[in-house]
Protein backbone atom coordinates (compact mmCIF):
# COMPACT_ATOMS: atom_id res chain seq x y z
CA UNK A 1 0.00 0.00 0.00
CA UNK A 2 1.30 3.39 -1.01
CA UNK A 3 0.27 6.28 1.16
CA UNK A 4 -2.79 7.59 1.42
CA UNK A 5 -3.61 11.56 2.39
CA UNK A 6 -6.76 13.17 3.95
CA UNK A 7 -6.84 17.06 4.01
CA UNK A 8 -8.89 18.27 6.62
CA UNK A 9 -9.48 21.59 8.03
CA UNK A 10 -9.31 22.67 11.70
CA UNK A 11 -9.37 26.29 11.98
CA UNK A 12 -7.11 28.06 9.74
CA UNK A 13 -5.02 24.81 10.12
CA UNK A 14 -4.76 22.58 6.82
CA UNK A 15 -4.34 18.95 8.58
CA UNK A 16 -3.26 16.54 6.71
CA UNK A 17 -3.88 12.93 7.87
CA UNK A 18 -1.73 9.87 6.05
CA UNK A 19 -1.66 6.75 6.39
CA UNK A 20 0.62 4.03 4.50
CA UNK A 21 4.26 4.29 3.42
CA UNK A 22 6.23 7.15 2.55
CA UNK A 23 8.39 5.99 0.05
CA UNK A 24 10.27 6.03 -2.82
CA UNK A 25 7.53 6.22 -6.10
CA UNK A 26 4.65 6.65 -5.64
CA UNK A 27 4.64 7.61 -1.91
CA UNK A 28 6.73 10.41 -1.84
CA UNK A 29 5.69 11.69 -5.43
CA UNK A 30 2.02 11.65 -4.18
CA UNK A 31 2.91 13.59 -0.88
CA UNK A 32 4.72 16.21 -2.52
CA UNK A 33 1.92 16.93 -5.01
CA UNK A 34 -0.09 17.64 -1.60
CA UNK A 35 1.86 19.53 -0.36
CA UNK A 36 2.69 21.94 -3.47
CA UNK A 37 -0.90 21.73 -3.81
CA UNK A 38 -1.97 23.19 -0.51
CA UNK A 39 1.01 25.53 -0.76
CA UNK A 40 -0.67 27.36 -4.10
CA UNK A 41 -4.22 27.13 -2.51
CA UNK A 42 -2.78 29.88 -0.19
CA UNK A 43 -2.48 27.15 2.80
CA UNK A 44 0.21 28.17 5.13
CA UNK A 45 -0.53 26.60 8.45
CA UNK A 46 0.10 22.38 7.36
CA UNK A 47 0.29 20.03 10.39
CA UNK A 48 1.12 16.83 9.52
CA UNK A 49 -0.04 13.69 11.19
CA UNK A 50 1.83 10.97 11.25
CA UNK A 51 -0.02 8.59 13.13
CA UNK A 52 -0.96 5.84 11.18
CA UNK A 53 2.20 5.94 8.61
CA UNK A 54 4.13 2.44 9.14
CA UNK A 55 7.01 3.27 7.24
CA UNK A 56 9.36 6.20 5.72
CA UNK A 57 12.47 5.72 3.99
CA UNK A 58 15.34 7.73 2.95
CA UNK A 59 13.43 9.67 0.15
CA UNK A 60 9.77 9.82 2.54
CA UNK A 61 12.37 11.66 4.58
CA UNK A 62 13.47 13.68 1.76
CA UNK A 63 10.05 14.16 0.76
CA UNK A 64 9.06 15.98 4.67
CA UNK A 65 12.10 18.17 4.30
CA UNK A 66 10.67 19.09 0.78
CA UNK A 67 7.96 20.13 2.22
CA UNK A 68 8.95 21.73 5.30
CA UNK A 69 11.54 24.17 2.85
CA UNK A 70 8.78 24.88 0.82
CA UNK A 71 6.24 26.15 3.16
CA UNK A 72 8.25 27.49 5.16
CA UNK A 73 9.60 29.54 1.71
CA UNK A 74 6.45 30.67 1.36
CA UNK A 75 6.35 32.66 4.63
CA UNK A 76 3.94 29.72 6.53
CA UNK A 77 5.01 26.64 9.30
CA UNK A 78 4.98 22.83 8.70
CA UNK A 79 5.00 20.65 12.02
CA UNK A 80 4.56 17.11 12.65
CA UNK A 81 1.90 15.15 14.76
CA UNK A 82 1.89 11.42 16.25
CA UNK A 83 5.25 10.39 15.09
CA UNK A 84 5.45 6.46 15.84
CA UNK A 85 8.40 5.05 17.64
CA UNK A 86 10.20 4.21 14.04
CA UNK A 87 9.52 7.61 12.52
CA UNK A 88 10.84 9.27 15.59
CA UNK A 89 14.52 7.01 15.72
CA UNK A 90 14.81 7.59 11.94
CA UNK A 91 14.34 11.47 12.62
CA UNK A 92 16.91 11.38 15.27
CA UNK A 93 19.09 9.41 13.30
CA UNK A 94 19.27 12.05 10.52
CA UNK A 95 18.86 14.97 13.19
CA UNK A 96 16.09 16.25 11.78
CA UNK A 97 14.16 16.33 14.99
CA UNK A 98 15.97 19.54 15.65
CA UNK A 99 14.32 20.89 12.67
CA UNK A 100 10.66 19.81 12.88
CA UNK A 101 8.40 21.07 15.88
CA UNK A 102 6.97 17.54 16.77
CA UNK A 103 3.47 17.55 18.21
CA UNK A 104 1.93 14.34 20.31
CA UNK A 105 -1.55 15.87 20.66
CA UNK A 106 -3.73 17.89 17.86
CA UNK A 107 -5.55 20.59 20.12
CA UNK A 108 -1.67 21.50 21.00
CA UNK A 109 -0.86 21.57 17.73
CA UNK A 110 -3.10 23.34 16.52
CA UNK A 111 -2.95 25.97 18.93
CA UNK A 112 1.02 26.25 18.77
CA UNK A 113 0.61 28.05 14.78
CA UNK A 114 -1.22 30.96 16.60
CA UNK B 1 24.94 -25.67 0.20
CA UNK B 2 27.12 -25.81 3.89
CA UNK B 3 30.67 -24.16 3.55
CA UNK B 4 33.26 -25.28 5.74
CA UNK B 5 31.98 -22.30 7.84
CA UNK B 6 28.75 -23.08 7.61
CA UNK B 7 27.53 -20.32 5.40
CA UNK B 8 23.99 -21.00 3.71
CA UNK B 9 23.09 -19.00 1.06
CA UNK B 10 19.52 -18.42 1.60
CA UNK B 11 19.13 -15.91 -1.75
CA UNK B 12 21.16 -15.50 -5.46
CA UNK B 13 18.75 -13.53 -7.64
CA UNK B 14 19.04 -11.21 -10.27
CA UNK B 15 16.64 -8.32 -10.06
CA UNK B 16 15.22 -5.59 -12.70
CA UNK B 17 16.68 -2.50 -12.33
CA UNK B 18 13.09 -0.84 -11.23
CA UNK B 19 11.24 0.41 -7.96
CA UNK B 20 8.94 -2.61 -8.01
CA UNK B 21 12.47 -4.64 -7.36
CA UNK B 22 13.33 -2.76 -4.66
CA UNK B 23 9.81 -3.91 -2.79
CA UNK B 24 10.79 -7.41 -3.74
CA UNK B 25 14.42 -7.61 -2.52
CA UNK B 26 13.52 -5.92 0.86
CA UNK B 27 10.29 -8.27 1.33
CA UNK B 28 12.28 -11.21 0.38
CA UNK B 29 15.38 -10.49 2.39
CA UNK B 30 12.87 -9.73 5.38
CA UNK B 31 11.31 -12.92 5.10
CA UNK B 32 14.50 -15.17 5.60
CA UNK B 33 15.82 -12.65 8.11
CA UNK B 34 12.62 -13.38 9.72
CA UNK B 35 12.95 -17.32 9.39
CA UNK B 36 16.44 -17.44 10.75
CA UNK B 37 15.49 -16.07 13.90
CA UNK B 38 16.38 -12.05 13.58
CA UNK B 39 13.72 -10.06 16.53
CA UNK B 40 10.93 -8.11 14.93
CA UNK B 41 13.75 -4.78 15.34
CA UNK B 42 16.19 -6.10 13.59
CA UNK B 43 14.17 -7.63 10.64
CA UNK B 44 12.71 -3.91 10.08
CA UNK B 45 16.57 -2.54 10.26
CA UNK B 46 17.65 -5.46 7.88
CA UNK B 47 14.64 -4.50 5.87
CA UNK B 48 15.17 -0.75 4.88
CA UNK B 49 19.13 -1.03 4.76
CA UNK B 50 18.32 -3.75 2.06
CA UNK B 51 15.73 -1.21 0.88
CA UNK B 52 17.83 1.79 0.79
CA UNK B 53 21.07 -0.44 -0.74
CA UNK B 54 18.82 -1.36 -3.84
CA UNK B 55 17.94 1.79 -4.48
CA UNK B 56 21.04 3.39 -4.83
CA UNK B 57 21.92 0.37 -7.20
CA UNK B 58 18.68 0.60 -9.11
CA UNK B 59 18.69 4.69 -9.41
CA UNK B 60 22.08 5.82 -8.51
CA UNK B 61 23.97 2.84 -9.98
CA UNK B 62 22.14 0.88 -12.78
CA UNK B 63 20.11 4.43 -13.67
CA UNK B 64 17.07 2.22 -14.08
CA UNK B 65 18.49 0.76 -17.02
CA UNK B 66 16.86 -2.27 -18.94
CA UNK B 67 19.85 -3.96 -19.61
CA UNK B 68 21.63 -3.85 -16.11
CA UNK B 69 20.83 -5.96 -13.47
CA UNK B 70 21.24 -6.11 -9.72
CA UNK B 71 22.31 -8.77 -8.30
CA UNK B 72 21.52 -10.16 -4.24
CA UNK B 73 22.38 -12.71 -2.27
CA UNK B 74 21.95 -13.53 0.88
CA UNK B 75 23.80 -15.39 3.41
CA UNK B 76 23.41 -16.80 6.66
CA UNK B 77 26.46 -17.50 8.66
CA UNK B 78 26.96 -18.28 12.47
CA UNK B 79 26.06 -15.18 14.05
CA UNK B 80 25.50 -13.29 11.02
CA UNK B 81 23.21 -12.44 8.06
CA UNK B 82 25.29 -11.13 4.67
CA UNK B 83 23.83 -9.25 1.95
CA UNK B 84 25.56 -8.34 -0.84
CA UNK B 85 24.11 -5.88 -3.73
CA UNK B 86 25.64 -5.79 -6.60
CA UNK B 87 24.74 -3.44 -9.47
CA UNK B 88 26.40 -2.74 -13.23
CA UNK B 89 26.80 1.37 -12.53
CA UNK B 90 29.80 3.62 -12.65
CA UNK B 91 30.67 2.79 -9.01
CA UNK B 92 30.76 4.97 -6.22
CA UNK B 93 33.20 6.07 -3.48
CA UNK B 94 31.64 5.67 -0.02
CA UNK B 95 33.53 8.39 1.29
CA UNK B 96 32.81 10.62 -1.26
CA UNK B 97 28.93 10.96 0.14
CA UNK B 98 29.02 13.70 1.94
CA UNK B 99 27.61 13.93 5.50
CA UNK B 100 23.99 14.81 5.60
CA UNK B 101 23.56 15.36 9.00
CA UNK B 102 25.75 18.88 9.09
CA UNK B 103 24.12 22.11 8.72
CA UNK B 104 25.31 23.11 5.57
CA UNK B 105 23.42 19.00 4.38
CA UNK B 106 20.66 18.79 6.69
CA UNK B 107 18.04 20.38 4.64
CA UNK B 108 19.07 18.42 1.38
CA UNK B 109 16.52 16.32 0.08
CA UNK B 110 18.50 13.26 -0.70
CA UNK B 111 21.54 11.91 0.64
CA UNK B 112 20.61 10.00 3.31
CA UNK B 113 20.49 6.26 2.51
CA UNK B 114 23.49 5.66 3.54
CA UNK B 115 23.19 7.20 6.84
CA UNK B 116 20.65 4.89 7.53
CA UNK B 117 22.19 1.88 6.14
CA UNK B 118 25.16 2.63 8.26
CA UNK B 119 22.47 2.97 11.62
CA UNK B 120 20.65 -0.24 10.94
CA UNK B 121 23.45 -2.49 10.32
CA UNK B 122 26.99 -3.14 11.58
CA UNK B 123 29.29 -3.49 9.06
CA UNK B 124 28.94 -1.85 5.90
CA UNK B 125 31.82 -2.17 2.84
CA UNK B 126 31.67 -1.38 -1.05
CA UNK B 127 34.23 -2.83 -3.43
CA UNK B 128 34.11 -1.93 -7.26
CA UNK B 129 33.44 -5.17 -9.57
CA UNK B 130 36.14 -6.83 -12.17
CA UNK B 131 34.46 -5.37 -15.02
CA UNK B 132 32.28 -3.18 -13.68
CA UNK B 133 29.93 -2.14 -10.97
CA UNK B 134 29.95 -2.03 -7.32
CA UNK B 135 29.17 -4.36 -4.64
CA UNK B 136 27.76 -3.34 -1.39
CA UNK B 137 28.62 -5.65 1.46
CA UNK B 138 25.79 -5.21 4.43
CA UNK B 139 26.50 -7.63 7.64
CA UNK B 140 23.92 -7.41 10.43
CA UNK B 141 25.23 -9.43 13.40
CA UNK B 142 22.83 -11.61 15.48
CA UNK B 143 22.81 -10.63 19.39
CA UNK B 144 23.17 -14.20 21.69
CA UNK B 145 20.21 -13.75 23.04
CA UNK B 146 17.83 -14.23 19.79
Amino acid sequence: MSVKLTIRQVGDVTVIDAEGRITLGEGSSAFRETIRDRVAKGERKILLNLGEVSYIDSSGIGELVSAFTTVTNHGGALKLLNLTKRVKDLLQITKLYTVFEVFDDEATAVRSFS
Amino acid sequence: MNSPHDALIRLDEFFASTLASVDLAEAEVIRIAGEIGFGEDDVFQIGMAVREGMVNAVVHGNRYSEEKKVRLTVTSEPGRLVIRIEDEGEGFDLQSIPDPTTDENLLRQSGRGLLLIRSFVDEVRTEPLRKHGTVLELVKRRDPGD
